[in-house]
């Protein structure tokens, strides 16, 4: 058991350990991106607005146009809230994971680009930890690059049973 | 035998496969409980809170149709700022004031002045009469009832100056006045206007003496005109909300109730620009300080008292007449308070000692001994630490305005009080936390306002220069006068009518009665008098 390879692209072979603490990260981070997404859904008050008015450094002039456009806003809050519950469950499930790999570490690194803690960049919005020039965010959209470069679901995850042959 | 066992292994084999594909779907099922668990106990929490209780009945929304029955004239009895800005709201804004917001709305997308205007609905009025006593302010009022972009499109038909407001007055033509000059033309205005069978309105203070207050009520009661007190918070969505959750008695009982205005500009205490053109030829000072008291010759101090008048007693009666009557109507308007039976107040010139002679740090106190009320207001001209309104009830407390902490525009939170008789059990049991808020309004939460000057989000924190119906932002300003209007058209009551303008005025004369003779002012309902 403990011999056991998995492979993951042509090119990558893992062992047990390194395997399941992938799938580990994987679900985990779905879990994050799905309930980020269905809290934002459930919630009737939720606006992407107080977030992208918040907006600092070069994406500050485009979070402008789109809170100063009704229309845009909405389409934002939809994408939003829709997008992260969809990536979300991929994740988990293990439902075309590589893309929707791409798509959260899209989704993340908008929202590090929109509001990166820089030096000399102030937010009005209180930050819930310490942070220079890394975050979380950051770090959550590299984690998700890993994810993509090292695919789990065609082994574990409902890819198993789209990309069925190959492993026979 | 080796077939079946063959066949056993790939049956193995494939559950296998389909057990490894559906591996992590447990994990969802156990996200789902979760979920399941957290939205039941924030439902249980949400259900012990305000806002169930609350019946969400929305502000009226803005009633169209009445517009369209009757043409009306009006006129603009002093084109100032205020006068400007209703008149804006009745649907005609100068060139330059079109040109400088659309130019502004261009560079700064969150700039919605423009769009708010246009946006309008328009009052199907005209503005053909205007009487300002300053060359520049009465031609800029010609131009804006020339302006041919406005909501509606092009105006029907331009105004005419008059010198004096009587000759504006004996134009047969025109339906409805507004009144914006100083407070101390404000009665003698009026009163002529509904003698000559003109609708009014006006600006507040309603007058600047208690005498006047007498008079204007009686005349308008007389002639049955339809007259409108120019306090834009009648219409702020806010207001209303408040109203119905006090009315439904979730603060319980009511005993003090705390009114604050903080201003820390010279804007904000009235040092206001003096127009370059204005000098002896191109201003009528003698008819403009023919009502006031003291009368000075023209010069450079009747400059800066035609320009700042809300300086000086002569002209107004300072915080009183311009600020408290803001929040004193706001209060009479969600609780009905009334006039009450006695006010003191206080206060002192301690910061712009510019040879003004209204105070810039002023407070009174009102008592309302049959209601166990007591109203306090507290004003600054010298500081932004913006304290906002409180209710305080035994229940709950109510802080409406100047919390821009919940990102509110004219919204107002509730707080349980520890010691609340009606929340005890929930209180106990932890449903209910005196920490957070048990009940937030904050309407347009999902519009951004650019509203930026430290003046215009005084007036926007206290809901003056925005409001909202149905999520969409409106200038309260442009309701009040429609309100006005389509009470005209209607043959009903306006929101500000005379009865609570009169309440305001006596309220106000009391207040500033009580600074100026250092002495407690009881009102005498019966008598209708002062003692």
């Amino acid at each position: 058991m403990t011999d056991q390879k998995h492979i993951l692209t042509p090119g990558i072979v893992v062992n047990n350990l390194q395997f399941y603490g992938l799938v580990a990260l994987r679900v985990l981070i779905g879990w994050h991106i799905l309930y980020e997404g269905i809290a934002k859904l459930i919630n009737p008050y939720w606006s992407s607005a107080a977030y992208l008015l918040d907006s600092k450094w070069i994406f500050s002039g485009w979070a402008e146009s789109i809170v100063s456009d009704p229309t845009l806003l909405t389409i934002s809050d939809y994408v939003n809230m829709w997008g992260l519950t969809l990536v979300g469950l991929c994740l988990v499930l293990g439902l075309y994971s590589r893309h929707a790999a791409i798509g959260g570490m899209v989704f993340i690194l908008l929202y590090y680009l929109f509001a990166p803690p820089l030096l000399g960049l102030e937010y009005s919005r209180p930050g819930e930890g310490s942070y220079l020039i890394v975050n979380k965010n950051l770090i959550e959209a590299c984690a998700l690059f890993v994810l993509y470069t090292f695919p789990t679901s065609h082994l574990i995850g409902l890819d198993r049973l789209l990309s069925k042959p190959a492993s026979k | 035998m080796s077939e079946n066992s063959n066949k056993n292994q790939s049956a193995d084999q494939d559950r296998r496969e389909f057990l490894k594909a559906l591996a992590t779907v447990p994990v969802l099922g156990l996200f789902l409980v979760n979920l399941w668990q957290k939205l039941s106990r924030d439902k249980l929490k949400r259900a012990n809170l305000l806002s169930d209780l609350v019946q969400e009945k929305k502000a009226p929304v803005v009633i169209s149709g009445l517009s369209d029955s009757k043409h009306l004239n009006i006129g603009i009895i002093g084109y100032g700022g205020r006068g400007s800005h209703l008149v804006r709201g009745a649907g005609f804004a100068t060139k330059g004031w079109t040109d400088a917001t659309y130019e502004n709305s261009k560079n700064n997308k969150l700039d919605k002045a423009f769009a708010t205007f246009m946006s309008q609905e328009d009052l199907n009025c005209s503005l053909v009469g205007v009487c300002d006593l300053f060359d520049v302010r009465a031609n800029q009022a010609i131009d804006a009832s020339q302006n041919e972009v406005r909501p509606g499109g092009k105006p029907k038909k331009g105004a005419v100056r008059y010198r004096h407001y009587k000759e504006l007055l004996a134009n047969m033509n025109i339906d409805a006045v507004i009144v914006a000059t100083p407070d101390h033309w404000h009665s003698r205005i009026t009163i002529d206007a509904a003698k000559a069978g003109k609708h009014v309105y006006c600006e507040k203070g309603l007058t600047r003496t208690f005498d006047e207050a007498l008079n204007v009520y009686d005349t308008v009661k007389r002639t049955g005109i339809t007259l409108q007190l120019g306090h834009q918070n009648r219409q702020v969505e806010a207001n209303e909300k408040a109203k119905q959750i006090i009315d439904q008695g979730l603060l319980g009982p009511i005993n003090l109730i705390e009114l604050t205005t903080n201003r820390n500009s010279p804007w904000g205490a009235w040092v206001w620009t003096i127009h370059p053109d204005g000098n002896s030829k191109t201003i009528d000072w003698d008819t403009f300080q023919e009502p006031s008291p003291n009368k000075i010759p023209f010069g450079e101090e009747a400059l800066r008292r035609f320009f700042r008048w809300r300086c000086w007693y002569d002209y107004g009666t300072g915080l009183s007449g311009d600020l408290f009557s803001h929040d004193f109507d706001a209060m009479n308007q969600i609780m009905d308070l009334g006039i009450p039976k006695y006010a003191s107040s206080s206060g002192g010139i301690y910061f712009y000692k510019d040879g003004r002679d209204v105070p810039d740090v002023w407070h009174a106190t009102l008592e309302y001994p049959e209601k166990d009320l007591t109203l306090l207001y507290s004003a600054t001209l010298s500081s932004n630490d913006s304290r906002g309104n409180r209710i305080m009830g035994h229940d709950a407390s109510m802080i409406l305005g100047g919390q821009s902490n919940v990102g509110s525009v004219g919204g107002f939170i509730v707080t349980a009080d520890q010691e609340s008789t009606q929340y005890r059990e929930r209180l106990e049991s932890g449903v209910i936390n005196t920490k957070y808020p048990i009940y937030t309004y904050s309407p347009g939460s999902k519009q951004i306002d650019g509203v930026t000057s430290a003046t215009s989000q005084y007036f926007a924190n206290k809901g003056l220069l925005y409001t909202y119906r149905e999520g969409k932002r409106v200038d309260p300003s442009h309701l009040h006068v429609k309100d006005w209007l389509d009470s005209i058209r209607g043959g009903t009551q306006p929101k500000c009518n005379i009865e609570v303008a009169f309440q305001e005025a006596v309220t106000c004369a009391m207040a500033t009665e009580s600074y100026l003779t250092g002495r407690r002012v009881e009102w005498d309902p019966k008598n209708r008098r002062l003692i």
